[in-house]
């Protein structure tokens, strides 16, 4: 079979599995900008979880009793978690965790600017389950349907274990919304911080995004950022009343009509700032993350080797 | 609020292996997202929730037992450091992963036959939370080891580096073995466990891994104690002011 | 969150490089977990380790957190050998109905068969 028509039988297989909606696996034929596509949404994925430790990290040790700095540790382990189901799901189209971790580590490849934004106060730990978990969880059960098997599967277990984070942070929003003065403000204080930045989290209009019409047709994307957007808004906004809080958005109004919230303009500006790197902790984040991996490489380095003389034993071939 | 401090003598003896495992539990959480590799920062992840969830278990049972008006919290953020019991071990700190394994595996391979031993305690509570304590211990004083063997017994650079850490806190081991009039009086009553007996045990792991890891037994015969008494070293206030920051700046409130 | 992140204006993407740099780093392993006693051990992802021992529990320590499993397996992902060519492997198995019990009809008199 000469190459081009490799190609075309490829194509047709390809486009019919997409067209009957099934999955496309590791060892599929597929059009090299899918393969790119989806390496590139799971890498970010990948590191936008195992960045996204950090601003929980940081709250870990200041947790104010012992079930909620447990929560807090599972939480964040769990992230842990998830960035290795992601890595492992991207590694099934030959490339390697190590070489994703260095571009992350170079700023060649990028995570959810969400997580260049500071956990300022205890309050934040809840705003961050609540809202950026909330939207995360928004997004990742539409990707269960994501077309790449491997995808597909990580996001089904990470939605599984998932539901508990966005639960466990609004249950840090009612005790400082039933709470004393001070606590109420500090809940309100963190709302008005992570209210918009995680609106961003959806992406630009689709009108601006250039690669969701591709995305779509591949079935890697199920909905658009503004669809995903949209339900997240209509979930929440009742959310933030229930707890006596205010969004701090001067243009929110129900639609009687179409039975949607309908925000004002997000700050587009602030937006490709953080994503161009000119975030708050963007720098930060990845010095702390470089700064761990470099100081671990001893360790790596003991551990490849006690491996390599275990293997040169002759009664242990184990 | 006044002093917060246990009365009832079962209370105070729970408190203090209670505070081994909250302060071990909160230096393992400094380490969270710093891991040389992902798998073992889910690894390190397991071992403090263990470590914090023993230490809950402890805590509320002994506020519930001394029968004062505090909660097991209250006895975690509102004593001060020299109220606090825990092992000298427990609270030194770690520059890397090294002092992390060695501190771990010192501590894994004492708690785990404290644990077996404290689960024929009379009191069934306190069993039960040792049975499942046992478990666990069990299983990290495993990950400690497999750890101190690749170390040792890896590159000259983690050879050198893990046997400083282990001459660093051998110092520190006595005193789990030290008992006291509170000791005596649990063991005499079936509640507690005579910890110099378990010295034997201890050193033959410890032995055992340190020959597998081609590590030497320091030989430096200087001991230091006092954590029962809350003779600490320097290190513990520190983590207690930011562990119990929050609470102290707001008291009384419902987290 | 799809965490998906935007091309910024003026932002060329970094092209992956198949198989190309980064550090050499742990071996890949395949992790399988038996959910409960009776049932198949099932493939559930994979992790890098050094050796079998530390797989084994790093298997544990990131894929069954939630008490998935009573037993793992760990097995190098090299050593994975996998079928090729669906179409001649698999589909002529496809067009054999008679190996399925519904193919017969049989009358209900006959009873349990």
């Amino acid at each position: 079979m000469d190459a081009s028509t490799e190609f075309e039988n490829g194509q047709a297989k390809f486009d019919a599995i997409i067209a009957a909606d099934e999955k496309i696996e590791p060892r599929d034929w597929m059009p090299d900008g899918y393969r790119k596509t989806v390496i590139r949404q799971m890498a970010q994925h990948a590191h936008s979880e195992v960045i996204g430790m950090q601003p929980e990290a940081n709250w870990i040790l200041r947790a104010p009793t012992l079930l909620r700095k447990a929560i807090l540790i599972a939480k964040v382990q769990d992230e842990a978690g998830h960035g290795l189901y992601l890595y492992s799901a991207t590694e099934t189209l030959g490339v390697s965790r190590d070489e994703l971790v260095g571009l992350l580590h170079e700023g060649k490849q990028k995570y959810s600017s969400i997580f260049n934004y500071p956990a300022l106060s205890w309050a934040d730990m809840g705003a961050i389950g609540w809202l950026v978990d909330g939207a995360a969880i928004v997004n990742q059960i539409v990707l269960q349907g994501t077309s790449y098997g491997p995808y597909s599967r990580a996001m089904v277990k990470i939605c599984k274990e998932e539901s508990f984070h966005a639960r466990q942070g609004y249950s840090i929003m009612m005790a400082l919304a039933e709470g004393s003065d001070e606590q109420k403000a500090m809940c309100q204080d963190a709302l008005n911080r992570w209210w918009w930045p995680a609106l961003m989290m959806f992406g630009p209009h689709d009108s601006e995004s250039a690669h969701t019409a591709e995305s779509m047709a591949w079935k890697i994307k199920r909905k658009t950022n503004d669809e995903l957007r949209q339900m997240f808004i209509d979930q929440t906004v009742p959310q933030a009343h229930y707890l006596g809080m205010t969004i701090p958005d001067p243009d929110l109004v129900f639609d009687e009509e179409t039975g949607h919230w309908t925000i004002g303009e997000i700050d587009w500006d602030e937006f490709w700032a953080t994503i161009k790197g000119d975030g708050r902790l963007n720098r930060e984040r990845i010095t702390h993350k470089v700064k761990a991996w470099d100081e671990g490489r001893w360790v790596r380095d003991a551990a490849t080797a006690y491996a390599a003389k275990q293997k040169m034993k002759p009664d242990k071939s184990a | 609020m006044t002093a917060v401090t246990t009365q009832n003598a079962l209370a105070t003896y729970v408190v203090r292996h209670a505070d081994d495992n909250v302060v071990l539990g909160q230096r393992l959480a400094e380490y969270i997202s710093r891991a040389p590799e992902l798998e073992e920062d889910l690894a390190i992840g397991n071992l403090t929730l263990d470590h914090i969830g023993v230490a809950d278990h402890l805590f509320t049972y002994a506020a519930k037992i001394d029968g004062c008006d505090l909660s097991g919290d209250d006895l975690v953020m509102f004593r001060s450091e020299r109220d606090y019991t825990n092992l000298l071990l427990v609270e030194q700190r770690h520059d890397g992963f090294d002092d992390l394994i060695a501190r771990q595996f010192l501590f894994d391979a004492y708690q785990l036959p404290f644990w077996e031993a404290l689960s024929a305690s009379n009191d069934e509570t306190i069993a039960g939370i040792a049975q499942r304590a046992a478990k666990e211990a069990r299983y990290h004083l495993r990950h400690s080891s497999m750890w101190m063997v690749r170390l040792g017994d890896g590159t000259p650079e983690s050879h050198t580096r893990i046997q400083a850490s282990i001459d660093r806190l051998w110092r520190f081991t006595s005193e789990m073995f030290e008992t006291d009039a509170l000791d005596r009086e649990m063991v005499e009553s079936g509640l507690g466990v005579d910890t110099s007996t378990l010295r034997e045990t201890w050193e033959s792991s410890v032995d055992a891994v340190l020959e597998e890891a081609t590590l030497t037994r320091p030989q430096d015969s200087f001991q230091t104690s006092g954590g029962r008494s809350g003779m600490h070293t320097e290190y513990l206030g520190p983590m207690l002011a930011e562990m119990q920051w929050l609470q102290r700046s707001q008291p009384g409130m419902s987290w | 969150m799809s965490y998906e992140v935007p091309v910024a204006p003026g932002d060329k993407p970094h092209e992956i490089q198949f198989g190309g740099g980064g550090e050499h780093g742990f071996p890949l392993w395949e992790v399988f977990v038996r959910a409960k006693r009776g049932l198949n051990h099932t493939h559930v992802g994979s992790l890098h380790a050094p050796d079998a021992e530390t797989a084994i529990q790093n298997a544990r320590d990131g894929y069954t957190r939630r008490a998935e499993g009573v037993s793992v397996w760990v097995v190098p992902s090299i050593e994975i050998v996998a079928s090729d060519d669906a179409e001649s492997m698999f589909e002529p198995f496809e067009h054999k109905p008679y190996r399925h019990p519904t193919f017969y009809e049989i009358p209900e008199e006959v009873g349990q068969l």
